[in-house]
């Protein structure tokens, strides 16, 4: 039997001393010992830089006092933010994005794997499914669900029978819509995902007796998300945004929701503000938690993460006070 | 006693390159069988037919008295389905050049991830079994770790532990050796003289000739798809009779 104790210790995970954002402002030490003469030079002036930038200065001022010079009420933008039926909206919003999302990854993931199998009519099944949904408008399907009846009336599963036009209601419309067309993009992200494991890891699964199905739920989808995982988040984004166009076959959502007021009391560019507002802050708070998750499934993958945002802000302060330590 | 692999005649072409130009060959059980060659020769893909990673395009293969991913009615031969060949596979270990770990799971994981998926163990047996493996190889203290925290000579033994928790009664070993660290190929070699000791049979494809002589109960030398010369491997080693044995072995000794 080999030695019991170890002669090569296993690499440990090292944490670097990132002194914060290396774009440096303050006064950052690094570890060299007693420093060499410093260089002294008169520095290259940039004065492009300074035109630049009060030209783009200028331009900005006179947009903001544009916008406060125009005819906007902005107490009623104030007024509309928190309204009921905008909130609704937003929930909807929310909502469609989130189930729009969770068809689209289920049955991208299952396409991905279709188009990757040896089956010539998995494949060409799969292929032609991701030809038609990309190469063609959201709003163009959206509008062919929601008028479904107009071709097949009544809807007959054999075991469910009903009318069409009860069945495809706005919000089923707006769901297969999105979600149909999302699995499409989904399942070319899926596709990258797992064609970037190792074929290897294939090989060892079925050599210790494993099927093909359980290879690909056990040791292949799991190291795909690493790569799946950042352009999903990209894709959700996308969502929140793309849902606006649901408004078009009268699916309750933000937009639609601001329409509504705005048909009613005439402040049509106030309302849309109040939209853009709630946009806003949906994409930034799902962009916030899109960086955690990407940086979770760096884990393992490198063997030390970058600092957040918030940890760079402290460590800068930090190195403000004590320049000596510009520890994380 | 039936011989644990027999080929006859085994032909393999990739479309139409011709890689295994009919492979005679008989392991009995317990042997360590050394397989050695040129790179290119046709090693690993014959060591892959064994447990069929590669369909053979000609020839017939037993393991332990079974055709290999085939059934025989007759004189008729019908493929066995997906299920039945990943049964066949679970007797034969096999150990990769590149380790090959599940890099997403813990040393412990890696070894248990058969026995619970394949066999339905429990997790708790497995686990047992696992830690006493790990053990084995001289890895008891590093259970819990991933395989990016293990040198290339811990992972190459975690994975003969991972191919032992099925209880193989073949092992084929592809290089495991080629990637280590010259300081590393030692403790590896330990792991497998004991395990061939302990009476497993072994095919080992492999460039350390000094294991073959030592360990080794035959060798085969393999050359362009063809075997070129066997017998013990002190005998083939220290006279050679081929004189493509002779330029080979004049390059790696
Ligand atoms: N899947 C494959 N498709 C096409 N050619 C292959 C494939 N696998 C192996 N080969 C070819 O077969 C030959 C023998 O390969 P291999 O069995 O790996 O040799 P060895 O292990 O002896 O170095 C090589 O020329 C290689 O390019
Ligand atoms: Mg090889």
């Amino acid at each position: 039997m080999s030695d019991p104790e170890e002669k090569v210790p296993a690499p440990t995970v090292s944490i670097t001393k990132d002194s914060g954002g290396a774009g440096g402002t303050g006064p950052v030490a690094k570890s060299s010992p007693v420093p060499p003469e410093a260089v002294k030079a008169i520095p290259v002036r940039h004065y492009g830089r300074w035109i630049s930038a009060v030209v783009v200065l200028v331009v900005l001022a006179m947009l903001v006092s544009a916008f406060a010079n125009a005819q906007i009420g902005w107490s009623t933008v104030g007024d509309y933010l928190d309204h009921e039926t905008i909130i609704a909206g937003a929930i909807n919003t929310l909502w469609i994005t989130l189930l729009a999302m969770l068809l689209g990854v289920v049955l991208g993931t299952i396409l991905a794997v279709m188009r990757l199998s040896k089956n010539p009519v998995m494949s060409s099944v799969a292929w032609g499914y991701i030809w038609v949904f990309r190469g063609t408008p959201v709003l163009v399907q959206l509008l062919l669900w929601y008028n479904l009846a107009l071709i097949f009336p009544v809807l007959d599963l054999g075991f469910y029978r009903d009318e069409m036009n009860d069945v495809m209601t706005p919000f089923l419309a707006a769901l297969l819509g999105l979600g149909l067309n999302e699995a499409a993009y989904m399942a070319e992200i899926s596709r990258a995902g797992i064609q970037s494991v190792d074929e290897g890891q294939t090989e060892a699964a079925h050599a210790l007796g494993m099927t093909r199905a359980r290879t690909m739920r056990r040791i292949v989808l799991p190291q795909a998300m690493r790569v799946i995982i950042p352009p999903t988040g990209n894709e959700f984004i996308n969502m929140l945004k793309t849902s606006s166009l649901a408004y078009a076959i009268q699916y309750g959502e933000l937009l639609l929701s601001a329409t509504k007021i705005s048909s009613r009391n005439l402040a049509v560019m106030e309302l849309l503000l109040v939209a853009t507002i709630w946009y806003l802050l949906l994409t930034s708070v799902f962009s916030v938690g899109q960086y955690y998750l990407e940086r979770h499934f760096q884990r393992g993958s490198t063997r030390s993460l970058p600092s957040t945002p918030w940890q760079k802000v402290k460590a800068n302060l930090f190195s403000l006070r004590s320049p000596s330590q510009g520890g994380v | 006693m039936t011989p644990m692999v027999k080929a006859e005649g085994v032909h393999k072409s990739f479309g139409h390159a011709h890689i295994l130009k009919g492979i005679d060959l008989e392991v009995a059980q317990g042997e360590v069988f050394c397989l050695v060659g040129p790179s290119g020769s046709g090693k690993s893909t014959f060591l892959r037919c064994i447990n069929h990673l590669e369909k053979i395009s000609a020839g017939r293969l037993w393991v332990d008295g079974d055709l290999v991913g085939y059934r025989q009615k007759g004189d008729k031969l019908y493929e066995l389905k997906e299920r039945e060949v990943a049964a066949q596979r679970r007797d034969i270990g096999m150990v990769f050049q590149r380790f090959n770990l599940f890099p997403h799971m813990t040393a412990v994981e890696n070894v248990m991830e058969a026995p619970v998926q394949v066999k339905g163990e429990t997790r708790a047996v497995a686990r047992e079994r696992a830690l006493k493996l790990l053990d084995r190889v001289g890895l008891g203290e590093r259970t819990d770790h991933y395989p990016s925290q293990l040198s290339g000579g811990q992972q190459q033994r975690v994975a003969i532990a991972r191919a032992l928790a099925m209880e193989p009664k073949l092992m084929l070993f592809d290089e495991p050796t080629s990637a280590l660290d010259p300081e590393l190929v030692g403790e590896v070699l330990d792991v497998m003289r004991d395990l061939a000791e302990d009476g497993m049979t072994m095919i080992v494809v492999t460039h350390e000739m000094g294991f073959a002589r030592e360990v080794g109960d035959s060798l085969v030398f393999m050359d362009d798809g063809v075997v070129v010369e066997s017998g013990h491997p002190r005998e083939v080693l220290t006279n050679p009779r081929h004189e493509r044995t002779k330029a080979f072995l004049s390059k790696v000794l």
